[in-house]
């Protein structure tokens, strides 16, 4: 088992209750970790069956912690925890994911320990449902690890058969997910210009128009950060002239 | 009973002078009110400057007048049982309307209307003025003011009860003395807010309080709390609503420490001017955030108990300076004085 919370107290309370909880359930702690980011770290080395993940922390919620997650190679199996959010202990109940709520009494994190199914990580759609506010980073996986890439990073995003190339100014990344989720999820965050591609509004620079040899005049986008030139679909044509206007 | 006392020292029928509200409210009435009569007055355009002219001659030194004389035996006059001070204070403009005059008919260049008409003018003025302040006040206070503030007395956040109380459990095994300290602060902390804090208290019982608060925070949070206090200059006897930092402190930690993993600063600076008290509070910002509409119902909050409290004469200002996020809260100096505290002095 693995605890995750920003809050040394909360873990080490945690970690009393779990040992007390050892004298009936076969358990072992495998490690804590302050963060999500240090969590998926942790977990990446040291696989573990069960996560003990707190809802509000810094940088990153654990709803989306426990997404990244996912994209280990043996995602654990989750137990929420919070301190009070009417908002979330509502989502729970809807999406009957368990959650526990601290204090956190011992007879309840036993009945919580003995229905959690080792090694079964809960659904992408349920934690979607929980998740309140975008993603702070997007997960590739890489090698067992599980790479954060900041959203404001991203400088465009396209899809490629059953991938979505990921492109920063460092480098690119290949992620599993849908071009269409990440349009709403992020909403204004992106402008699309292709059927296959968006692109960040802030890393448009301007747009121009380019004429391939033996093949029909169209607009390209210029990008900030990056050299390529992405097309733009004959549908999307609209938004240069919207951004044009600001 | 303290509040008794208080009521009865607030029953007068007049209002408190010495308040800058009251004094503001009084200046732009008589003004607005002697506006109209000049354009009332006044045929056309070019007579509207003789006649404001003529009319500000005889208005302001009135006005200035009463205010000096008002504010100079407020205090003597708020003591006069029943409607015997509105009789004292419409005689005050009976004599000085006579006083002035006598004092200006020399040098008007013209013969001004007859002393009755200004008479009845003033009086009728005054007495609409005084009926107002009476209205004000019972529409603000006591009951209804009190109940207000009673409304609006500070709630701490369940995110903090549930994960303080979660922090005390984790130390009870390990360090029993401390969990003991802990349960004392949250005991302390949770008597203040559930007491009846429509009275004023000294500034070092709030500090107290917050000192209490951020102790219980940093067992939670560690090293990533760090507080620097800068109260040299603080007028420790100063006379505050109670909880008005504890809860923007409490913003700090929430919006300031809490989303970040480095750690974070807040600064306390409390200091004193001549007949004002100044807390200014800096926490970092970290810029985009869910959880603003919080800290503007907090912020909504304390501004309506500090009007109840001092009407015009508190302020509380924000603003974000790059990474910083500040609060400036300003009060009117009030010295503690033994007996009765003063009270919801909700006039003006």
């Amino acid at each position: 088992m693995v605890i995750v919370d920003d809050e040394a107290p909360a873990r080490s309370r945690m970690r009393d209750l779990l040992a007390e909880c050892a004298r009936e359930i076969p358990l072992t702690i495998a490690g804590e970790a302050p963060s999500g980011r240090a969590a998926l770290e942790l977990l990446a080395a040291n696989p573990a069956d069960v996560v003990l993940l707190d809802i509000r922390m810094p940088e990153m919620d654990g709803i989306e912690v426990a997404q990244h997650l996912l994209a280990l190679d043996t995602p654990p199996a989750v137990i929420f925890a919070t301190a009070y959010d009417d908002y979330a202990v509502r989502a729970f109940e809807v999406q009957a994911i368990d959650y526990l709520l601290k204090p956190i009494r011992l007879a309840r994190l036993k009945e919580a320990l003995a229905r959690v199914r080792p090694g079964r990580p809960p659904e992408v759609e349920a934690l979607r449902g929980l998740q309140r506010s975008p993603r702070a980073f997007l997960s590739a996986p890489e090698r067992g690890k599980v790479h954060l890439i900041p959203i404001a990073d991203v400088i465009y995003l396209k899809a490629e058969l059953k991938y979505i190339t990921v492109r920063t100014a460092a480098r690119e990344y290949l992620i599993e997910e849908s071009l269409t989720r990440l349009e709403q999820e992020y909403g204004e965050r992106f402008v699309r210009v292709h059927r296959n591609c968006l692109v960040a509004r802030t890393a448009v620079r301007g747009f121009e128009r380019s004429a391939p040899e033996g093949g029909e005049t169209h607009w390209v986008v210029m990008l900030a950060g990056v050299d390529e030139k992405l097309a733009v679909s004959r549908r999307q044509q609209h938004i240069v002239r919207e951004f044009g206007k600001t | 009973m303290a509040r008794s006392i208080n009521q009865n020292a607030y029953s007068s029928a007049l209002p408190n002078f010495r308040n800058l509200g009251v004094l503001l409210r009084i200046l732009v009435v008589v003004n607005v009110i002697a506006l109209a009569a000049v354009v009332i007055r006044a045929g056309d355009v070019r007579a509207l400057w003789g006649e404001l002219l003529e009319i500000s001659a005889l208005v302001q030194p009135l006005l200035i007048l009463s205010l000096l004389a008002l504010v100079a035996l407020n205090d003597w006059l708020r003591r006069l049982r029943g409607s015997l001070g509105i009789l004292v204070v419409l005689a005050l403009e009976f004599v000085l309307t006579a006083f002035l005059y006598a004092l200006g008919r020399p040098l008007l260049d013209v013969e001004p209307a007859p002393l009755l008409r200004y008479w009845v003018l003033v009086l009728l003025v005054t007495w609409a003025l005084l009926k107002y302040f009476q209205l004000r006040e019972r529409a603000l206070s006591p009951a209804l003011s009190e109940a207000r503030l009673q409304a609006l007395q500070a709630r701490i956040r369940p995110h903090f009860l549930f994960n303080s109380m979660n922090a005390v459990l984790s130390l009870i095994r390990q360090d029993p003395k401390r969990a003991e300290e802990m349960l004392e602060d949250m005991a302390e902390l949770f008597r203040a807010l559930m007491a009846d804090n429509r009275e004023l208290a000294p500034l070092t019982r709030e500090l107290e309080l917050c000192r209490r608060y951020l102790d219980l925070e940093q067992l939670r949070l560690g090293d990533r709390l760090n507080v620097e206090w800068h109260t040299e200059g603080m007028p420790a006897g100063a006379l505050v609503p109670l909880l008005v930092l504890q809860p923007l402190i409490e913003n700090a930690v929430y919006h300031g420490i809490e989303p970040r993993v480095e750690p974070g600063v807040i600064s306390i600076r409390i200091y004193a001017t001549r007949d004002q008290v100044h807390a200014v509070l800096r926490n970092p910002y970290s810029g985009e955030g869910d959880r603003h509409a919080g800290n503007r119902m907090a912020l909504a909050n304390i501004r309506e108990r500090l009007q109840l409290h001092f009407d015009a004469e508190a302020s509380l200002t924000t603003r974000t300076d790059g990474a910083t996020y500040e609060v400036h809260i300003v009060m009117p100096y009030r010295r503690g004085e033994p007996g009765p505290a003063r009270a919801v002095t909700a006039d003006g």
